[in-house]
């Protein structure tokens, strides 16, 4: 089977701005997706749901939002963290006040009150760009940090200062073993990345690609930056504030606001860089990038007999992630998504060269 | 009341010192090529983690005179390897290099020297010493070291005053801080430029790194409190060397007496489980600064022409 | 595409007039009691030598800069402060010296965002993408396609306009304001770094814009000759001032014209 658009002639617009209009590509998205669904259940193990698949699928969304802001409207933000915090404990307290809440809607509601926060420490990116204002979305990945550490309402005055879920059910169904916390994840990570896919290829997308690559220019042809910036923080945050409250509830389990410190707020950030700027595919690439290298550094030198110290392993995840950073900035911004697609031209033609 | 405050106030303002001294470094590599670089936290850990792990093997200034030709070694690489393939980048793509830069250093650091806590001993007595003893009771105590370091602080600063307004090489610097192609265009190499400023930015590094291990330990923590240098920035003016002084010394003077007085209102008030408010004060002074008057207090107006 | 949909005014009559405008940036006055107007359906030339302040005219006409004297009156309303945005809202477009168009996106995409003052559908429309945020879409598309024909540039439509040679990026940004529907069109030098023949599909672009849509135009331009063949109506900037207003003909005979671009003294 040949990757080939030659003979599929669009007749109309609306086939021209189809989701993928590629034959071939759409039906290896749905591929994808069946496999997901279908075929990984009948092998996977705990082990593959836990550490690999759900981290992987709630750290793409977090990414997805990130690049929403940063590789699609040109803001840059260290404040990712602070903000899944803020869905992460929106969304616990909704459940713990209002216990009957279904579970989508709870996690939906962590990502409305972080889309209003991220509203709120958006409004100074109307003023300032670039590295001030990523010193600004620091103010609020630390603030509100030490908020969830110390407001003892948050916790619902928990001596430990951390919090925890638990018989988390959907329809009645109780959301209880890996598998099924891996599917309702898988769920709601597809339809949201659709969704965003939708919305950067529209109206709103354009708005903000445009801001990113010259605001001057986009105030000229109507765009107000106001809209712009603020509507890409808010939807950022949303993404954000969602994967915050599945991070919370379906990763973790109990947490405390260490597991949303400026440390995941580098990783998300990464995530973008490495997956590429300003694309969606690449959020996922640069998640699963990023979870898998850790895990792989722990288990392959061991497998091959020179095995690693825990120490060692960090220090070379740091200097692994640093180094891709700039080598990918320098080589390639849009990240793996670009190499991807590259791959996808060369098989285009293959085997023909020309 | 007054002496405690007074302590405080001083406390922070030594702190603030040492803010400063990491503030500074990025200035220098701010002002001559527009470059943030995020990394200064982490080249000021890996300064510290050189100079502690060779003082054990040598004597100090020998310890320091190696570690500053590490960091020119360092300097070279990052131009080399980093910034000459990135130059007319945006400069939000330079950040975020940077940013690659700190973390890869803070993992090379801690591979070729060692993850424990070091000590580095500059040879000065620890006791405290009493101040106005006469004027309160009990007076003041403020640390032999943060003494030592306000001082070192302040020749390093004259230094490089004087190295600016004086040498050639500091006039080019201010030429290519004014416009690059510019300053090309006379036949200033931006690329030395570029070494020597990043070089200059690693050996004040050595400074905050020893003043600050010598008070803390030598730690991996170091390049996280480094952060609080981007807030001075903010306050300073990101190209002002006096700015990266004084915002240096109102961080943290400030968030040392809002921990103390602020603090507890703001416990009584919310009902908190503890203050804390210094981790995020510095970045919150720093956003109302950024609506209020991005340029800083020293910083030029930025006009921008279409 | 069709003719803009106001028109309280008509042809000949005056859509935009200009008085007694001042600015200046700290000591520098850029701009010194300007006055002038231009009327529905021409084409309106600025002409004059390097730093005569014809850039910062443009740009005090569509709200980057807010002089600090004078009126502005458009479409018969007077304002004193407008913001760029608001320029656009009322039916101001424009082009730049240096193309300015997002590197990022594709040459439609660059057009299809002149649209967006047109669209209307919210954010949960656009999310999911069906029904009327489809078809308004796949409207503003067809529109979109009339002026890539329009402009000759099909072939370029997915491109990320960032690879595309110096002229055809004008083209697009021409094509971007056109989008736009635009009662007033300003043009900043569209011949700049043109060879001869882009040159003249530029032009035969201008006139046919003017011709079939009626849109009034107002350029800036160095090249003499096109000034000449192109314009109904030419205004004179030297250092700010106003030195002549009046037909090409009337414009080329004046005598401090001739001066300023001899620079002679005065």
């Amino acid at each position: 089977m040949f990757y080939r658009e030659a003979g599929q002639f669009k007749t109309t617009y609306k086939a021209d701005q189809a989701i993928f209009p590629i034959v071939q590509d759409r039906w290896f998205v749905i591929g994808v997706l069946a496999f997901a669904v279908l075929i990984l259940p009948l092998f996977a193990n705990q082990y593959l749901y836990t550490e690999v698949l759900i981290p992987v699928l709630i750290l793409s969304l977090a990414a997805i939002g990130l690049n929403i802001l940063t590789g699609y409207c040109g803001q840059l933000s260290l404040g990712t963290g602070g903000f899944m915090a803020v869905g992460a404990y929106a969304a616990y307290n909704l459940a713990l006040r209002v216990p009957e809440t279904n579970l989508i809607v709870v996690f939906l509601f962590g990502g409305v009150m972080a889309m209003l926060v991220g509203v709120l420490f958006g409004i100074p990116s109307l003023r300032i760009k670039g590295f001030y204002l990523a010193v600004a979305t620091l103010a609020s990945q630390f603030f509100l940090e030490w908020a969830f550490a110390r407001v003892k309402w948050f916790t619902n005055y928990a001596p430990s200062g951390s919090v925890a879920v638990a018989n988390l059910e959907l329809f009645g169904i109780p959301i209880d073993t890996p598998m099924r916390k891996y599917l309702l994840v898988l769920f709601i990570v597809a339809v949201l990345a659709l969704a965003a896919k939708n919305l950067i290829r529209g109206r709103l997308g354009r708005m903000w690609m445009a801001t990113r690559d010259m605001d001057i220019a986009a105030e000229i042809i109507g765009i107000r930056p106001l809209h712009a910036k603020l509507s890409a923080f808010a939807v950022s945050s949303f993404y954000v504030g969602v994967a915050g409250a599945m991070w919370g509830f379906l990763r973790l389990g109990s947490w405390e606001p260490l597991a949303f410190d400026i440390n995941r707020s580098f990783q998300i950030l990464f995530m973008v860089i490495i997956g590429g700027l300003g694309s969606i595919l690449g959020s996922f690439l640069g998640a699963a990038f990023i979870v898998l290298l850790p895990i792989f550094l722990n288990q392959v030198p061991g497998l091959l007999g020179i095995p690693l110290s825990t120490a060692m392993v960090s220090h070379l995840e740091f200097m692994i992630f640093g180094a891709m950073i700039v080598f990918f900035l320098i080589v390639e911004p849009h990240g793996l998504a670009r190499l991807w697609a590259i791959a996808k031209e060369k098989l285009r033609l293959w085997p023909f060269p020309f | 009341m007054l002496g405690p405050v007074l302590e405080t106030l001083i406390g922070g303002l030594l702190t603030g010192v040492l803010y400063a001294l990491v503030a500074l470094g990025f200035v220098l590599i701010f002002k001559a090529s527009g470059v943030f670089n995020f990394a200064q936290g982490a080249m000021v850990l890996f300064a510290a983690l050189s100079v502690a792990r060779l003082s054990e093997m040598m004597p100090l200034v020998v310890a320091v005179a190696l570690s500053v030709v590490i960091m020119i070694v360092l300097a070279y690489a990052i131009e080399f390897l980093v910034l000459r393939r990135l130059v007319n980048q945006e400069g939000i793509i330079l950040f975020m290099a940077t940013l690659g830069i700190a973390y890869f250093l803070e993992g090379f650091g801690e591979t070729v020297w060692g993850s424990n806590i070091y000590k580095i001993n500059l040879g000065i007595p620890k006791e405290p010493m009493f101040f106005f003893e006469s004027v309160f009771p009990g007076g003041l105590l403020i640390d032999r070291e943060e003494v030592a370091a306000a001082v070192g602080c302040a020749v390093l600063v004259a230094a490089l005053a004087i190295f600016f307004q004086v040498t050639r090489v500091g006039r080019a610097l201010r030429a290519v801080a004014d416009d690059h192609q510019a300053a090309q265009s006379v036949g200033i190499p931006l690329n030395t430029i570029w070494l020597i400023v990043w070089a200059v930015s690693g050996i004040v590094a050595i400074a905050a790194g020893m003043v600050w291990g010598s008070k803390l330990g030598v730690q991996f923590s170091i390049s996280l409190v480094a952060l609080k240098a981007l807030p001075v920035l903010i306050l300073g003016g990101l190209t002002s060397i006096p700015g990266a002084i004084v915002g240096g010394l109102i961080i943290g003077a400030g968030e040392k007496l809002a921990e103390v007085l602020l603090g507890p209102l703001l416990v009584r008030w919310f009902d908190l489980a503890g203050g804390g408010i210094e981790n995020w004060f510095a970045y919150m002074l720093a956003l109302v600064f950024l609506l209020f008057r991005p340029q800083g207090l020293f910083g030029e107006r930025i006009i921008e022409r279409i | 595409m069709r003719a803009p949909a106001d028109s309280d005014i008509a042809a000949g009559e005056i859509l935009l007039s200009i008085e007694n405008v001042s600015l200046s940036f700290g000591g520098v006055r850029a701009i010194r009691d300007v006055s002038f107007d231009i009327k529905k359906g021409e084409v309106r030339a600025i002409i004059g030598p390097n730093g005569a302040g014809k850039t910062s005219m443009l740009n005090v006409i569509n709200g980057f800069y807010q002089p600090q004297q004078g009126r502005i009156t458009f479409k018969g309303e007077t304002r004193t402060k407008m913001r760029p945005y608001d320029a656009a809202h009322g039916g101001i477009a424009r082009t730049f010296q240096n193309v300015a168009l997002f590197k990022g996106m594709s040459a439609l995409d660059n057009i299809m965002a002149g649209r967006t003052l047109k669209m209307r559908r919210g954010l949960l429309w656009q999310l999911l993408r069906i029904g009327p945020a489809l078809n308004e879409e796949i409207v503003h598309r067809h529109r979109v396609e009339e002026i890539i024909d329009f402009l000759e540039i099909q072939a370029i439509r997915k491109v990320p306009v960032a690879r595309l040679p110096y002229g055809l990026q004008k083209r697009v940004e021409l094509g971007r304001a056109l989008a736009m529907e635009p009662d007033l069109l300003l043009l900043d030098e569209p011949m700049a770094g043109m060879n001869l023949e882009e040159k003249e599909d530029m032009s035969r672009f201008i006139i046919d814009v003017n011709d079939h849509f009626g849109t009034t135009i107002a350029l800036i331009e160095h090249d003499m000759g096109v000034v000449m063949d192109l314009s109904d109506r030419v205004v004179v900037l030297d250092h700010g001032v106003k030195i002549a207003d009046g037909t090409p003909d009337e414009v080329k005979r004046n005598q401090n014209v001739i001066d300023a671009y001899l620079g002679v003294a005065h």
